[in-house]
């Protein structure tokens, strides 16, 4: 089980150590600074092991967060607590700096008490913390004494993430379809790699205990209903309509083992935000842009390149945020850059040209001309040519996946499905996005 | 240096300095790296020529960022430019850059080359300056083979500047240590030699570091310089502290060159010359009064100057061991630096001392402060010290102090220092040995070290005490006596049972008599420790239980009761497993005389050298031991052990052999070295012991056989010893016969492969490989007969017997030695077998081979490819005396003739090439018809030579497979034509 926690800052001073078990000593602060944060070679490893003591860490910016334990324990388990963990702390504070966990070191103290006892996790729900943890910017005006007094019967009871007697006067919710695409394409435009990640992200504001069901357009359940009712609508929609999903983890409120034999995803959701689920799919993946790129040595002091983007999708959907990173070799000594749309700059700090454009509809293309000029080096070494590099964010899901409905009951109260208002975004990102040049 | 110009502040690098240092993050860093890259990059890449004061700047930017981690891959046209500038500050700039970034094989090494050779030949100090500092810096072999010619030119110049001489020295320092070939002195050496006498003090500080370094490597070269650096140091020593104004150093004239010239001094023996000999030692004199004198400052830069120069005059003192007087004294100074404020300085005194005390001059002078020494020994609290203390009293101890130094030593081991712990169990542990004056001392010292210190105490040092026990009768009850008294404390070291269970194994029945030590509690005492040990300590202690079997019958049952349980008997390891099996058995099969005879006292090991002494000097150690010591301590060693053999010199290799391996043979199963020589392998234990046995009457072929088997691998000596017993009353096993088998069906195949050959394998199989080898000269021959071991398992009874079938023993006369009757896995035995022919002979010798692999007797006969044709003697004829000749022997029984089909077709190269193996000459142009092959020879036998013409006859025209051979061979003996006849035919 986890020994103990530390969070340093970029120069390895300690700014939070909370030690749970007495194996644990004091010198474990030092070790992991030593031979991590100040390592001569950069560790890369998240997993250290020092003296017989393992380290685990995560890196936020500058912020080292570090688990340590003696014993042989569950790395993925370390790893989604210390996750978690991050989560629990942006929601408290917003983001994860030096200043904020100086200022809100009583928290997090008081935070990681409560989601660890003597090494093991405990609720790490940020909506339940919330209802008992009440420090600073959390207002606690709106719990009053009975809630309060529910707190202990919610955390031990079977349904942790969710109390009893919510009440809003419209019942809503908003669901997030956010996905990364990532992409390694070879200069002649074969598809090296490529995947999607993308999460399901819920905020829900609905009253009493709804039970919720989730439906989207997955292969295998649609394949099954085409089987079962063999009519004509489920026959069209298998197809190009349908995605295979490799995998998936879901939010703790989701039935797993309903999951498991109807493919089904019911749960009650937790009050506020959440995400629903994970999934991850390698099929059938809609690309949104396509890099053509171009590049000609001329001579030894003199390189030309062209960069074509071309938009793959609905004319009527607009991308946005598009940013191309060309990179540039190491002895470049001067760039000239042309570019149609957007704006375009060499940035030497960074070794690349970086071309911005806001946005761009589907259907089109856009162009950038380059021309870099070198100057000669006594080094053999020739250019490695890293791949050129990709930013934006779309209005769909380039896995494909749609959500076909999401229907909430709740027996008790007085409202039905169609009371509820339900809103539906899809965005889709770029993860790393790369063209080989 | 001139100076700093106010417009070569370099703003621009400050700026670019201080936002690396306001850097928050790495990734900051090397986005501002980058920028600035950049941006120098598209400087230099600039049409226009950028100024010197830029250039400057940039390089010097390059070379902050090459400093702090990252690759610089241009700027280095830039620098060289930079070098033949004439503003000191940018050539400055250049000259650092290239120093630091230029590697070796850049196409610009000419270029630099160049600038240097410029400023070199200019008459400016400062330049030249620099480029003698940048060679220096740079150091490598182009360097080296660019400049080597040049500097010492400017080193001896008349007209060069000191500061230039200086650096040029200095220069010149660095390329002979890197590449001494290339820096040859030659006619240099006298003037470089000279500049001893310069008078400025700076020159000749940066030349005598030049002249040690080179008169290390030749010293005859330079031994004019030991006059000249005496008279330079008596100078010096004798000057007043105000005479050499900017070299001395708070009120000590000059005393890094006095160290330097005292350092130089110890590469050369004392001069011969006695006035200059007069004149060094009054210098030495003056240094040791000097530093006697009231401090003139009480700032420690003084007193460490002083001393720095006392400390070089002592090494050098120490150096000459010629000077009684100054020996002594320099002890006696060094002596108040025992008790020195200073750590350092009484760190210096002691290892001094430690060389002082090796010396047969102040050996006595050193003695008198050994007080000093202990105190230090224990109130020190740097460990560093405390062992320069330890090493000293090691060094300063003799037969009479030994006693104290060792008891002191050994109550320090109490508490002494983990690092140092090893060294010095082993100090105490030879320190004992040398100058032990009676052996229960010894065997207490010895036995206290491991209770103090066990975890310490090296292998060696206990054998050691064993190997001295074992030879001296005297203290044999004494040792007995005491190691059962220390085994009683309730805990003892691992090794202290080591010792207590062979020892008592040896002698146990020395102390048998009191009934507190009775041979069951001694039993019992040992056994008590049986299961906290591991499994080498186990597996002795188990040979010790079999010898007290010996020692005290009565024992017998219960020790066969601990043997047979099964945590011995079926334990996991294997050799624990093997030797309970077999000691179990040996106890309850052989008779007692049996088991007196194997289980015999220890014979004395032979006197070798001490191994502890030879551990000691693999280890490092200043001062630890000297050559001298060691030669003393192996005489004292072999007074003391009584023993008349001399130590050899090479003992230090057989040290190891000495020395008892832990494993097998502890007990001495093996037949000890005198006996014979004992194969190296644990395995053999049981084979030694029958072989002994076999002797004793009660042993049978029977046991014989079951012994053996015991050496199987444990895993199937399970199952051989459930039946072991039961055969042993019946019949020896019919499967197999203890007669010589009858010959092989290929014996006489194999016999004819070597008609015409010497050398090759006659027999092989998957256990066994037959080599030969043997010569031939007139009637008499030798044979080598290889006997090779292809598996991995040892043959035991290998026994081989050649005999002569029918009249042979008349023909033919053999002589062989027998082998070793063991052939280890992998192994080969030789074997030589001497032939001399007494007359022809028609059959061939046989060879019978016995011996048991895995259990099972092997039983194979060969023909020894001996056959008539080997004694020919070949006989060069011409044609018309071969004609005559075979005319001569026209005889009807004389001649033999035989036609027969070629085996292999007919090559002419290989019918010639057997021919020539036949032994016979192979006549040329002799027969009419050159297809035809003639021979001719002699056949050299005791009692007569039968002299022999072959024609052999090919039709080669005639198709493949028909082709034929017609052999006709004529002798002055009609057995030998026949013989021979037969023989060849075999062979086309």
């Amino acid at each position: 089980m986890i020994g103990g926690l530390f969070i340093y800052n970029h120069k390895g001073e300690v700014l939070i150590s909370r030690v749970y078990r007495d194996d644990i000593g004091r010198n474990a602060v030092d070790a992991f600074r030593v031979n991590v944060i100040h390592a001569r070679q950069q560790v890369r490893s998240p997993v250290n092991n020092i003296a017989r003591t393992s380290f685990f860490h995560v890196k936020r910016s500058n912020i080292w967060l570090a688990a340590v334990t003696k014993q042989n324990v569950n790395a993925a388990m370390v790893f989604e607590f210390l996750y978690k963990m991050c989560d629990v702390m942006t929601a408290y504070f917003g983001k994860i700096s030096e200043e904020n966990i100086k200022n809100n070191f009583v928290l997090i103290y008081e935070l990681l008490d409560e989601i660890l006892d003597f090494g093991y996790p405990q609720n790490s729900e940020t909506g339940a913390l919330k209802t008992f943890i009440t420090q600073q910017g959390i207002k606690s005006a709106h719990h009053t004494k009975e809630e309060q007094s529910q707190i202990t019967s919610q955390v031990t009871g079977q349904i942790g993430w969710r109390r009893e007697g919510i009440k809003y006067r419209r019942n809503e919710l908003f669901l997030d379809v956010l996905e990364s695409v990532n992409l390694l394409m070879s200069p002649q435009g074969q598809v090296l790699s490529a995947h999607v990640s993308g999460r399901v992200v819920m905020k829900s504001y609905l009253s009493g205990m709804p039970e919720c069901k989730f439906g989207m357009n997955d292969k295998i359940v649609i394949d099954k209903q085409g089987k079962g009712g063999g009519t004509d609508e489920a026959g069209k929609s298998t197809g190009k309509q349908s995605i295979a999903i490799d995998d998936c983890t879901f939010h703790q409120c989701v039935r797993l083992s309903k999951f498991d034999s109807e493919r089904s995803i019911s749960f009650i959701p937790p009050d506020g935000e959440y995400e629903l689920m994970r999934y991850r799919t390698t099929k059938d993946i809609i690309l949104p842009f396509r890099v053509i790129p171009l590049v000609r040595e001329v001579g030894r002091t003199k390189l030309e390149v062209k960069v074509v983007i071309k938009s793959n999708f609905k004319p009527s959907l607009l991308a946005q945020k598009i940013e191309v990173r060309i990179p540039t070799p190491l002895n470049t000594s001067g760039v000239q850059v042309i570019c149609m749309k957007g704006k375009a700059k060499y940035k030497a700090s960074e070794n690349a040209i970086v071309w911005k454009i806001k946005r761009m509809a589907g259907m089109k293309e856009s162009q950038i001309s380059a021309e870099i000029e070198l100057l000669p080096t006594n080094d053999k070494k020739k250019w490695a040519r890293p791949p050129i590099s990709m930013n934006f964010e779309v209005p769909f899901a380039p896995s494909g996946l749609k959500v076909r409905y999401l229907k909430v009951f709740e027996p008790k109260l007085n409202y039905s499905d169609h009371d509820v208002i339900k809103w539906v975004r899809y965005i889709g990102r770029s993860g790393i996005y790369e063209t080989r040049c | 240096m001139p100076a700093v110009s106010k417009g070569d502040g370099m703003r621009g690098l400050a700026v670019f300095i201080s936002d690396i240092r306001n850097c928050k993050s790495k990734e900051a860093e090397i986005k501002r790296i980058n920028k600035e890259l950049a941006n120098i990059r598209s400087k230099f890449k600039g049409d226009k020529a950028l100024d010197g004061y830029s250039k400057k700047k940039y390089v010097c930017k390059l070379l902050f960022i090459f400093l702090l981690g990252h690759d610089i891959d241009f700027g280095h046209m830039e620098a060289v430019n930079l070098l033949s500038s004439n503003k000191y500050t940018e050539k400055q700039i250049g000259y650092l850059f290239i120093s630091v970034l230029v590697n070796s094989n850049s196409e610009l090494i000419r270029l630099i080359n160049n600038a240097i050779k410029n400023d070199l030949s200019s008459r400016n100090p400062t330049f030249m300056c620099l480029a003698l500092h940048c060679i220096a810096n740079v150091g490598s072999r182009e360097m080296a083979e660019a400049f080597a010619g040049e500097i010492p030119r400017i080193l001896v110049a008349g007209d060069t500047m000191d500061s230039v001489k200086q650096s040029a020295a200095l220069c010149l320092l660095r390329l002979y240590k890197t590449c001494p070939d290339l820096v040859l002195m030659g006619e240099w050496t006298s003037r470089v030699v000279h500049l001893l006498n310069d008078q400025h003090m700076g020159v000749v500080t940066a030349a005598i570091s030049l002249i040690t370094c080179l008169s290390q490597k030749n010293p005859d070269e330079f031994k004019t310089c030991v006059s000249l650096a005496v008279s330079r140091l008596s100078r010096i020593v004798s000057s007043a502290s105000t005479d050499l104004q900017d070299y001395t150093y708070y009120f000590v004239p000059a005393p890094w060159l006095s160290c330097k010239l005292l350092r130089l001094l110890q590469c050369y023996p004392p001069p011969e010359d006695g006035a200059v000999k007069g004149r060094l030692v009054e210098c030495l004199e003056t240094i040791l009064n000097k530093a006697q004198e009231p401090p003139k400052s009480k700032k420690v830069q003084h007193s460490n100057a002083k001393n720095a120069i006392l400390f070089e005059a002592i090494a050098l003192i120490i150096h000459y061991d010629s000077e009684p007087n100054l020996l002594v004294r320099a002890c006696n100074q060094l002596g108040q630096f025992l008790q020195h404020r200073e750590t350092n300085l009484r760190y210096l005194a002691l290892e001094s001392m430690c060389t002082l005390a090796s010396s047969e001059f102040s050996h006595e002078a050193v003695k008198t402060h050994i007080e000093t020494v202990i105190n230090a020994l224990k109130t020190e609290r740097d460990v560093s010290v405390r062992q320069r203390a330890a090493d000293l009293l090691y060094a300063m101890c003799d037969r009479s102090n030994a006693k104290q130094i060792v008891a002191e030593m050994l109550s320090y081991l109490e508490t002494a220092d983990y690092s140092i712990r090893e060294e010095m169990v082993l100090k105490v542990a030879i320190l004992a040995e040398k100058y032990a004056v009676d052996y229960s001392w010894y065997v207490d010292t010895i036995l206290n070290l491991i209770r103090i210190a066990g975890d310490y105490v090296s292998e060696e040092v206990w054998y050691r005490v064993i190997q001295i026990v074992i030879n001296r009768d005297d203290v044999q009850g004494y040792a007995a006596k005491t190691v059962f008294e220390a085994l009683q404390a309730p805990a003892c070291h691992e090794n202290m049972v080591k010792v207590g269970g062979y020892i008592l194994g040896e002698f146990g029945n020395l102390i048998a008599g009191d009934p507190r030590s009775s041979p069951l509690v001694q039993f019992n005492l040992l056994h008590s420790k049986f299961h906290l040990c591991s499994v080498p300590t186990r597996a002795l202690l188990l040979s010790a239980y079999i010898k007290f079997i010996n020692l005290f019958p009565e024992t017998k049952s219960t020790i066969q009761e601990v043997l047979r349980c099964d945590s011995q008997i079926r334990n996991s390891d294997v050799e624990l497993q093997q030797r309970a099996v077999e000691y179990l058995k040996l106890s309850s099969i052989a008779s007692t005389d049996v088991l007196a005879t194997v289980l015999e006292e220890m014979p004395p090991f032979p006197e070798r050298e001490s191994s502890i002494l030879a551990k000691l000097k693999k280890k490092k150690g200043p001062g630890a031991v000297s050559v001298n010591e060691l030669e003393d301590a192996k005489r004292e060693g072999g007074e003391l052990n009584g023993g008349g053999e001399r130590a050899d010199t090479s003992a230090m290799a057989a040290s190891n052999a000495s020395t008892p391996s832990p494993s097998a043979d502890l007990l001495g199963l093996r037949p000890a070295p005198a006996v014979g020589s004992a194969p190296p392998s644990t395995g053999s234990l049981l084979v030694d012991v029958f072989s002994e046995g076999s002797a004793a009457p009660s042993a049978g072929v029977n046991d014989d056989g079951f012994l053996r088997d015991l050496e199987q691998p444990p895993e199937t000596s399970d199952t051989l010893l459930a039946e072991g017993p039961g055969d042993s009353d019946s019949a020896p096993p019919p499967a197999v016969s203890e007669e010589p088998a009858p010959p092989l069906p290929e014996a006489e195949e194999l016999l004819n492969k070597f008609v015409c050959k010497n050398n090759g394998v006659l027999f092989e199989n998957q256990l066994l490989q037959i080599g030969i080898k043997s010569e031939y000269r007139q009637n008499l021959g030798r044979m080598y007969l290889f006997y090779g071991n292809k598996t991995s398992v040892q043959f035991v009874s290998f026994s081989t017997t050649v005999s002569c079938p029918g009249e042979l023993p008349t023909q033919l006369n053999l002589q062989t030695k027998t082998v070793e009757p063991l052939i280890e896995g992998g192994a080969q035995v030789q074997q030589v077998v001497n032939i001399e022919c007494l007359t022809d002979f028609v059959d061939a010798p046989l060879l019978n081979i016995k011996f048991r692999y895995g259990g099972a007797l092997q039983n194979l006969t060969l023909k020894l490819p001996v056959t008539i044709n080997k004694f020919f003697q070949p006989t060069e004829m011409l044609s018309q005396e071969f004609f005559q000749r075979w005319k001569q022997l026209s005889q009807p029984q004389q001649e033999a003739q035989k036609i027969f089909k070629a085996g292999h077709g007919i090559d002419t190269e290989v019918v010639k090439a057997k021919l020539l193996g036949l032994g016979t000459a192979l006549l040329e142009n002799v027969d009419p018809n050159p297809e035809n092959f003639v021979c001719a020879g002699v056949i050299q036998t005791k009692a007569q030579q039968v002299g022999c013409l072959l024609r052999l006859e090919p039709n080669a025209q005639a198709q493949p497979g028909e082709q034929m051979y017609r052999l006709t061979l004529r002798s002055s003996k009609d057995t030998v034509s026949k013989r021979l006849c037969e023989l060849l035919s075999e062979q086309f």
